[in-house]
C-alpha cells in the first residue's frame, strides 16, 4: 500500500512483524479486517511491547479488553493498540486472559500512558496488571462490587439511595 | 415496606442480587484513589504518571504546615465539568497532581452492547458532547468497515462538511473557556457567539443543536436542508471577521501572553509516551494529523495544512486551535463548492431501508423497513479499530461483532481520557494560578473522559 494506507497492513510485506514475533515465544501474527494483529501469551507481553516500542511504535493509543464469556475457551482478551507515527502504521496486540488467573504484566514501564488505560481495564473487567504503580479503580466508586463490563454483570436498575425507592406502590 | 426483597423487585435484569445493607451503609469516599500522604521518591515519580524528570523530592526539612493536599473540584468552574484534582501544594507551588475522574461515568460502553448498530449512534454522540459528530463518524466508520460497504460521494462530503464545522465550534468553546479561565471574559462572549451560529446550522440540518445522531452507519440521516449553501456562505463570511476579533483581543495582548507563554510546557517525547494527541501534540511541533496520515471519509481530496507550533505551552496550543479553525474553514469552503450530487446514504439494502414510495407499493419493502428498525441489520463477525482526528485528538472505536444485530463490545478510545495524563506533567512545580490555564488549554470534555 501507499504511505496513506496506515491501517491497511494486509498487503504489506516486510520483516517487522516476523522480527517482533521472535521476541516472544508463542506469539502468532494475524490479520483482522485489514488490521495487523499479534496474539501473544501474557508471559511474553512485556518483551513484545518493549521490542515494538524500540522498532518504532512510539505510542500506545489504546488498551481495552473483550469478555468472550461462553464464546471462547479463554474468557477475556486484552487488546492493545499501538501506533507508530514514524512508520504511519498500527499494530494490535491481543492477549488471551483466563478467568481464573486474570493477571497480565503492566505496560506502564514501557508506555507510561498505559497508566489510566490499564486502570480502566482493571475497573471494568477485573483484569489486574502486575507492576502497575497505582492499581485502583478509576471510573467506578472505590466501594463498587464487581466489574461492570463483564458480560455476566447485569444492565438495568441499581438500587437508588432514596428511601421512597424501596416502597411498593 | 423496606428491605432486601423490595430492592430485588426493581432489579430489572442481571444476575447479581444487590446486597442492600452493604450498599446503603457504604460511603462513597474515594479512599484508594487519594494521593498517599507520605511517599517515597520512586512512588512519587510513578504517581505522577511515570518517568518524567522530577526535580523535587519530598523533603523532610519542609515543615508540614507548608505542605498541604488540596482538592480542586469536582465542583469548580475551571475544571470544565466534574474533574477533581488532588493537588499537593507547597505554599503557592503545585508539587504533585493526581486527577480523579469518574464523576460523569454513565456506562456508555455497556449501554452500547444493548443497542442495535443503528441505535448505537444515539449513544456515542453523547460522549464528547462538544464534538458529537466526530463520535458518530468514528462509530459509523467502524460499523461500515465491518460491513464492508462503500458510501456514495455525497454522503462522504456531507460528513466532512459537518465534522469540520463541528471542529470549528468545538475549538471555539476551547478558546472561549481558555480565555474565561485566565480572565479574558470577552473571549468567552465572542467564542460562544460564533459557536451559536454554527449550532444553528446544525439544528437546521439535523434537528438538534447537540447530540445529533445525524451521521449513521450507511450514510447520514437526512440530506442537507434547502438553502444550506446560504447558511454555509454566511458562516464562511462571518468567521474570518470574528477570528480577526479574537486575534486583536489576544494574539499580542501582553497580559494574555504573560499568563500563557512558557506555562504548562510539555515536550513531544512526553506527549508520545503518554499517548497525548491532537492540538497538544501538534503544539510541540509534531506534524501528526490523522486526517492527513490515515485519511477517512474522502477528506484527502481537500487541501489543508497541518498547523503546528514549537514551544508546547498554553499559548502555542491556543495558536494551533486558531490555525486549525482557519484550515477547517478552508475545507468547508472546498466541500461547499464541490458538493457532489446523488444519494446521501448507501443503496445497500442490507443496511439502509427501502425508499418511502417502495413501502407504499410493496409489502416486502414494508417488512424490510420494519425489520431494520426493530431487529437492526446484522454485521459480520469480526473486530476492528478505527481512529479519526477529533478536535481533541485521536478518537478511536474498537468494535467487536459476533455476527448479530448488536455489538459484542464497543469501546471508545477517548482523546480527553488519555490527554488528562498530561496534567501531572504540565502542572508539576508550577503556580496554582497557572493550573487553570493548563486545564483549559488541554480542553478536556468530561463526558469523553468518563463515558
Amino acid at each position: 500500500m501507499t504511505a496513506t494506507g496506515g491501517t491497511d497492513g494486509a498487503s504489506r510485506v516486510d520483516a517487522l512483524i516476523p522480527a517482533l514475533l521472535e521476541t516472544a515465544p508463542g506469539a502468532e501474527s494475524g490479520v483482522s479486517v485489514g488490521d495487523e494483529t499479534i496474539t501473544v501469551p501474557a508471559a511474553g507481553l512485556a518483551t513484545l511491547a518493549a521490542a515494538a516500542k524500540s522498532s518504532g511504535f512510539e505510542m500506545c493509543s489504546d488498551i481495552t479488553a473483550v469478555d468472550y464469556l461462553s464464546i471462547r475457551r479463554t474468557r477475556f482478551e486484552l487488546v492493545i493498540n499501538l501506533l507508530s507515527l514514524s512508520r504511519n502504521r498500527r499494530l494490535r496486540i491481543l492477549v488471551p486472559v483466563p478467568e481464573d488467573d486474570p493477571v497480565v504484566p503492566s505496560l506502564v514501564p514501557v508506555y507510561p500512558g498505559a497508566n489510566f488505560l490499564e486502570r480502566e481495564v482493571y475497573d471494568m473487567f477485573g483484569i489486574s496488571f502486575a507492576g502497575h504503580p497505582d492499581m485502583t479503580r478509576i471510573l467506578m466508586p472505590d466501594d463498587w462490587q464487581g466489574h461492570p463490563l463483564r458480560r455476566d454483570s447485569g444492565v438495568g436498575a441499581v438500587p437508588v439511595q432514596f428511601k421512597e425507592a424501596h416502597q411498593v406502590v | 415496606m423496606a428491605g432486601s426483597n423490595t430492592t430485588t423487585d426493581i432489579w430489572v435484569s442481571g444476575t447479581e442480587v444487590p446486597e442492600v445493607a452493604e450498599w446503603m451503609v457504604a460511603g462513597t469516599d474515594e479512599g484508594a484513589q487519594e494521593m498517599d500522604r507520605e511517599e517515597t521518591r520512586a512512588r512519587a515519580v510513578e504517581q505522577r504518571g511515570a518517568r518524567v524528570v522530577d526535580d523535587w523530592v519530598i523533603d523532610d526539612t519542609v515543615a508540614d504546615d507548608e505542605r498541604m493536599i488540596v482538592n480542586m473540584g469536582p465542583q469548580h468552574p475551571s475544571t470544565h465539568g466534574v474533574l477533581r484534582l488532588n493537588l499537593e501544594l507547597e505554599g503557592e507551588i503545585v508539587r504533585r497532581i493526581k486527577p480523579i475522574i469518574g464523576y460523569l461515568h454513565t456506562g456508555m460502553e455497556k449501554t452500547a452492547e444493548t443497542l442495535t448498530f443503528l441505535q448505537g449512534g444515539t449513544n456515542v454522540t453523547r460522549m464528547d458532547y462538544l464534538a458529537p459528530l466526530h463520535n458518530e463518524l468514528c462509530y459509523s466508520l467502524a460499523v461500515e468497515k465491518l460491513l464492508g460497504i462503500e458510501l456514495p460521494p455525497r454522503a462522504q462530503a456531507i460528513r466532512v462538511l459537518m465534522t469540520e464545522l463541528n471542529r470549528i465550534s468545538s475549538h471555539l468553546v476551547a478558546t472561549a473557556t481558555n480565555g474565561m479561565d485566565i480572565g479574558a471574559l470577552s473571549m468567552m462572549m465572542y467564542g460562544f457567539r460564533e459557536r451559536e451560529m454554527i449550532l444553528e446550522f446544525f439544528e437546521r440540518t439535523t434537528g438538534l443543536r447537540m447530540n445529533h445522531n445525524y451521521i449513521r452507519p450507511g450514510g447520514v440521516a437526512a440530506d442537507l436542508p434547502d438553502g444550506w449553501e446560504d447558511d454555509v456562505e454566511e458562516i464562511l463570511e462571518r468567521m474570518p471577521v470574528a477570528m480577526q476579533d479574537y486575534e486583536d483581543l489576544l494574539k499580542e495582548n501582553s497580559i494574555w501572553k504573560g499568563r500563557t507563554q512558557g506555562v504548562g510546557v510539555i515536550t513531544s517525547e512526553e506527549c508520545l509516551a503518554y499517548g497525548i494527541t491532537g492540538p497538544t501534540l501538534r503544539a510541540t511541533g509534531v506534524e501528526w494529523d490523522l486526517r492527513v496520515s490515515q485519511p477517512y471519509s474522502g477528506i484527502e481530496a481537500y487541501e489543508f495544512d497541518v498547523v503546528t507550533a514549537k514551544h508546547g505551552d498554553v499559548y502555542d496550543r491556543y495558536r494551533v486551535r486558531i490555525g486549525e479553525m482557519r484550515q477547517s474553514l478552508r475545507i468547508v469552503e472546498q466541500v461547499a463548492n464541490s458538493m457532489p450530487p446523488g444519494d446521501y446514504k448507501t443503496g445497500d439494502r442490507k443496511v439502509s431501508p427501502p425508499p418511502r414510495r417502495r413501502i407504499d407499493e410493496s409489502m416486502e419493502a414494508l417488512i424490510h423497513h420494519f425489520k431494520i428498525y426493530t431487529e437492526g441489520f446484522k454485521v459480520p463477525a469480526g473486530e476492528t479499530y478505527v481512529a479519526i482526528e477529533s478536535p481533541r485528538g485521536e478518537l478511536g472505536c474498537y468494535l467487536v461483532s459476533d455476527g448479530g444485530g448488536k455489538p459484542l463490545r464497543m469501546h471508545t478510545r477517548a482523546p480527553s481520557f488519555s490527554n488528562l495524563q498530561a496534567l501531572p506533567v504540565m502542572m508539576a512545580d508550577s503556580l496554582v494560578a497557572d493550573s487553570v490555564a493548563c486545564i483549559a488549554s488541554l480542553d478536556p470534555v468530561m463526558g469523553d473522559v468518563d463515558r
